[in-house]
């Protein structure tokens, strides 16, 4: 173990919108902020940018709301920021506050980072679901496929589908067609329209979703609702998709199936927030509105672990924007307690950069007011999308015995059957007797699926180890251990 | 109406099910979670006879290493489940353990263990990546890995007779002039002839509903996974390439951790490879209550044993860990039997770490019971009542 | 691929590229790109075949989530393509 060890006032751990405005935050107020993120460049899967190595004129062009970006990236003032840091593991420190267990670069080096506070802002990754085929090379989630372009301007296919559910899947077609893609289709599960009534009441978003629908029409994408990817075919590689219209439930009416024809499918049914460490951090995990696993956290973004916070993906799936806002608020109750004032109260008189605040309003209070308001706004919106967009049982009519549910352990459909047959009444007995999530992916791709077909919503994870690591670094612990108490 | 209902469908009570109903008995299995759930789904599938000082539960363990390979055969048309006779390796890390280790075996060899004593110039034929060092070792063939989370599920559906209810909470005994008739569950009454509990760790709960106590306390183990190797783990100094670990492997420290009757952290690491091409490095015991918190230094520590042992393993991640709870009794042996102070009960757990090993023998000596018949070892060690007077 | 391109779209003048060596076969790679977009930019969609069904696999979820891209860089087995950033003179092993 390096001792690279250094103690921090605040320790983020992920640098998306909500990291980066939660440190922008207390590092302007002067604390000691470390930003820790497993990728190479700051900004998360929202923000993923370029490597410099591109030299791109118009990094913004593939980006909605690239300002923002820029203004929380250079907004970090002085804040250490660790990029190539994933951590595994997150706990009490020996002497107070909180060890943060990473490991660094592509040798992993292993090492901790201590700080008095936490926050938590380790956002989501996409959420997918099993069909016939989606084992085989071209399947990708949208969010990889968005990561490909995004962080390494590599378009994933010639001509690609786009299927699953939920408004993200727009903004992915619509960077894939002006891209280059030819982008045969996209195709929501749910309803095509579920989000406009709800856009209207945003205008910001209803201006986001024309913007792409325009995108579209002029790469002559058709989007069709009630429509799903029920099949993917291919020789070894990805060569054609069966779309199948889909009733309210999902279940595919007969004969309503169309074959189009793609060497790379981007499929997403919406986002998994990543709780690994406020598990093991033993925060309170409750459920968003659709009845996933999110953190539990009060008005200023406190988990129910004192000195721990949370804010974005992982207090329940939102979006930017209410990532961003959260960090905001999130980095102002940690100064706030920081100080020991209440929170809300003791930033400063300056108002934040970035609020919408002028520098007319004195009152950090009203401030404080004003963010809370914002955020019940943007969350009720968040929730009203969660809702219009939710996952329907009759997905598991698309299985076939030999469908792969869980990749790692490539545990087919069959055997999670014959494990519900033998007596596994929940997900964690499914597991136990078939062996889905007990290999590489530790259940993050196939336990949304296993747990409904266990008939449950996905719980809050359990993952005391995040990140693989080196038995070699955990065994130098235990010797630090040993050292220190000698 | 049942003859019996089992209470806990982890791996003991399937073993009691299957038994009881082989005798003939009807038997209705309930579990307040799902099958294997409990301590059964968070262990190692350890089939020990090493680690046992000669007496009353070393004679149940021989007993059971066969019958686990008669269950392990018999089960196999039925889809079967996984059980490796593997053989376990004890080595000593000096000549003076090494000589207590073979006196151990020497006297284990009296109750029907095979040992092969293994001298340190011999230890690579058996595991070719082991830290060189050791001065020599005990192996012993009997020594067996069980998936007991399938076995439990494949026992328990094994026959007709059984039947499985799970999600099932038991909040109570029927009891009737003194004597249990029959189990009270969140979804109603189940009369029966007699009630088993095999509820491992939380046994003494059941016990208590018959007013009755038995001192069943939590020692909680936990165990890392490596991430899956190829089946030939690079060059050897013995030779070719072999898997990384061949046998259960640990040092013969294990021993006296096992027996010991310490609450604070004692670990000494069981190194074994699985099907799933996994390593698995167990396990820790200490006594801190239910608590699931993960603990980073018990981890760290199992870590480093197994490097001990495996210098090879400091290259290789840990994906995953997870915790148990041994049903750990205050002397280290089961409780078996029917239970004097309440006709119609019996009970069937208190294995600590040995459950998986001990099913078997477990079910067997309580079908015997059951149905009056001869037990074939005398289970007055186990029987329940034996604590009285002594302090929980 | 039509008239438009990522490159086109963002304006980008990459620096000189450099090669990285798949089982033995070249490979270019912008710097800063991962071993993952390098292949899949290459046309390689998949590099590594399961355990159990020797089923193929590449890039799937593209973010270090779900461990199907794995690969072998410079000897250091169980890499996932898609976060790890491509060195020049890179030996990346598949299996």
């Amino acid at each position: 173990m390096t001792a690279d060890a250094a103690t921090y006032d605040l320790v983020v751990v992920g640098a998306g919108p909500a990291g980066l405005a939660a440190a922008g935050v207390a590092a302007r107020a002067g604390l000691r902020v470390a930003v820790l993120d497993s990728g190479a460049r700051v900004g998360g899967q929202y923000f993923r940018a370029l490597p410099d190595g591109f030299r791109a004129a118009r990094p913004w062009a593939l980006h909605h709301g690239f300002s923002r970006f820029v203004r929380l990236r250079d907004g970090l003032d002085g804040a250490d920021v660790l990029l190539n840091h994933r951590v595994w593991a997150a706990g009490p420190a020996p002497g107070g506050g909180f060890a943060v267990h990473c490991l660094a670069g592509r040798e992993e080096r292993a090492g901790t980072v201590t700080g008095a506070r936490l926050l938590i802002a380790t956002g989501a990754h996409d959420r997918v679901l099993p069909f016939p085929g989606w084992d085989l090379p071209g399947v990708m989630t949208a969010g990889g496929a968005q990561a490909l372009l995004k962080g390494n301007l590599v378009v994933a296919g010639r001509r690609v589908v786009v299927a699953g559910t939920g408004p993200f899947l727009l903004p992915v077609a619509t960077s894939l067609a002006a891209a280059g893609a030819k982008v045969a289709g996209v195709f929501e599960a749910g309803g095509r329209f579920a989000l406009a009534p709800r856009a209207l009441t945003r205008p910001g978003k209803a201006a986001e979703a024309l913007a792409y629908g325009w995108g579209l029409a002029r790469h002559r994408v058709p989007y069709k609702g009630g429509r799903a990817v029920v099949a993917a075919h291919g020789d070894g590689e990805l060569t054609h998709v069966t779309v199948a219209r889909v009733d309210a439930e999902w279940r595919p009416y007969r004969g309503g199936h169309e074959t189009v024809e793609c060497d790379v499918l981007a499929v997403g049914y919406g986002f998994t927030p990543q709780l690994d460490l406020a598990a093991q951090l033993g925060c309170a995990i409750g459920a968003d509105a659709a009845g996933g696993p999110a953190v539990r956290v009060d008005r200023h973004m406190r988990t129910g672990v004192p000195g721990v916070y949370a804010a974005g993906e992982t207090t329940g799936v939102g979006g930017a924007d209410l990532a961003e806002l959260e960090g905001l608020i999130a980095g102002r109750a940690v100064v706030a307690d920081a100080l020991g004032v209440p929170a809300g109260t003791g930033v400063g008189a300056r108002p934040e950069p970035g609020t919408g605040f002028g520098p007319g309003i004195r009152s950090e209070a009203r401030v404080g007011a004003r963010l809370e308001a914002r955020r019940r706004r943007l969350t009720g919106f968040a929730r009203a999308l969660l809702r219009a967009y939710p996952v329907k049982d009759g997905w598991t009519s698309w299985l076939r015995d030999d469908t792969l549910i869980c990749r790692c352990e490539e545990v087919p459909y069959g055997r999670v059957k014959e494990a519900r047959d033998l007596g596994a009444a929940d997900a964690r007995s499914i597991k136990l007797l078939a062996r889905p999530g007990m290999g590489w992916c530790q259940g993050r791709i196939c336990g949304e699926a296993v747990a409904r077909l266990a008939g449950e919503e996905p719980g809050p994870p359990r993952r005391p180890v995040a990140q693989p690591v080196r038995l070699g670094d955990l065994a130098a612990m235990d010797e630090r251990t040993s050292d220190d108490d000698s | 109406m049942p003859d019996v209902v089992v209470i806990g469908a982890g791996m003991v009570g399937a073993a009691c099910a299957y038994y009881a109903a082989r005798e003939g008995l009807s038997v209705t299995v309930v579990d307040r979670a799902a099958v294997a759930g409990g301590t059964t789904g968070s262990g190692e599938g350890n089939v020990l006879v090493s680690d046992k000082e000669p007496g009353p539960e070393l004679d149940l363990a021989v007993l059971s290493c066969r019958l686990w390979t008669e269950l392990a055969s018999e089960a196999r048309e039925a889809g079967g489940f996984e059980h490796e006779p593997k053989g376990g390796l004890v080595v000593a890390e000096s000549d003076e353990v090494l000589r207590a280790l073979t006196q151990l075996a020497g006297r284990q060899g009296k109750s029907g263990v095979v040992t092969r004593q293994v001298a340190t110039a011999e230890l690579a034929g058996y595991e070719p990546h082991l830290a060189p060092g050791f001065a020599g070792g005990v192996f012993y063939p009997q020594d067996a890995q069980v998936q007991p989370m399938l076995a439990a599920a494949r026992l328990i559906r094994r026959w007709p007779r059984v039947a499985l209810r799970t999600g099932t909470e038991v909040t109570g005994l029927l009891m009737e002039r003194g004597r249990v008739t029959g189990v009270r569950t969140r979804d109603g009454d189940i009369p029966a002839g007699a009630v088993v509990n095999a509820g491992g760790v939380w046994g003494d709960r059941i016990a208590a509903f018959a007013g009755v106590e038995l001192p069943i306390m939590p020692r909680r183990g936990f165990i890392l996974v490596t991430e899956p190797l190829a089946p030939a783990y690079g060059a050897s100094p013995a030779g070719p390439p072999a898997p990384l670990v061949r046998h259960k492997v640990y040092t013969a420290a294990y021993v006296t951790n096992v027996a010991s009757d310490s609450e604070g952290l004692e670990t000494s690491a069981v190194v074994e490879a699985t099907r799933a091409g996994t390593v698995l490095i167990g396990a820790s015991r200490e006594r801190v209550g239910f608590d699931r918190t993960v603990s980073l230094p018990v981890l760290a520590r199992l870590a480093r044993q197994a490097v001990d042992l495996f210098p090879a393993l400091a290259d290789v991640r840990a994906i995953r860990a997870y915790c148990g709870f041994r049903p750990y009794c205050p002397d280290h042996l089961p409780v078996i039997g029917a239970d004097p102070r309440v006709p119609g009960l019996y009970h069937a757990c208190g294995h600590e770490g040995a459950g998986i090993g001990l099913a078997p023998v477990t079910g067997l000596l309580t079908a015997r019971l059951l149905t009056g018949a001869e037990p074939e070892i005398d289970p007055a060690p186990f029987r329940p009542d034996r604590f009285a007077g002594t302090p929980g | 691929m039509t008239g438009a391109s990522p490159y086109r779209l963002v304006g980008a003048r990459p620096e000189p590229e450099f090669e990285v060596r798949v089982d033995g076969r070249p490979v270019p790679v912008v710097p800063g790109q991962t071993v993952g977009a390098a292949l899949h930019a290459a046309g390689v969609r998949t590099w590594r075949t399961t355990r159990f069904g020797g089923r193929r696999r590449g890039l799937f979820c593209g973010i270090g989530v779900c461990f199907d891209c794995l690969v072998t860089v410079n000897g250091v087995e169980n890499l996932r393509a898609c976060l790890t950033e491509a060195r020049p003179g890179d030996e990346v092993t598949t299996s």
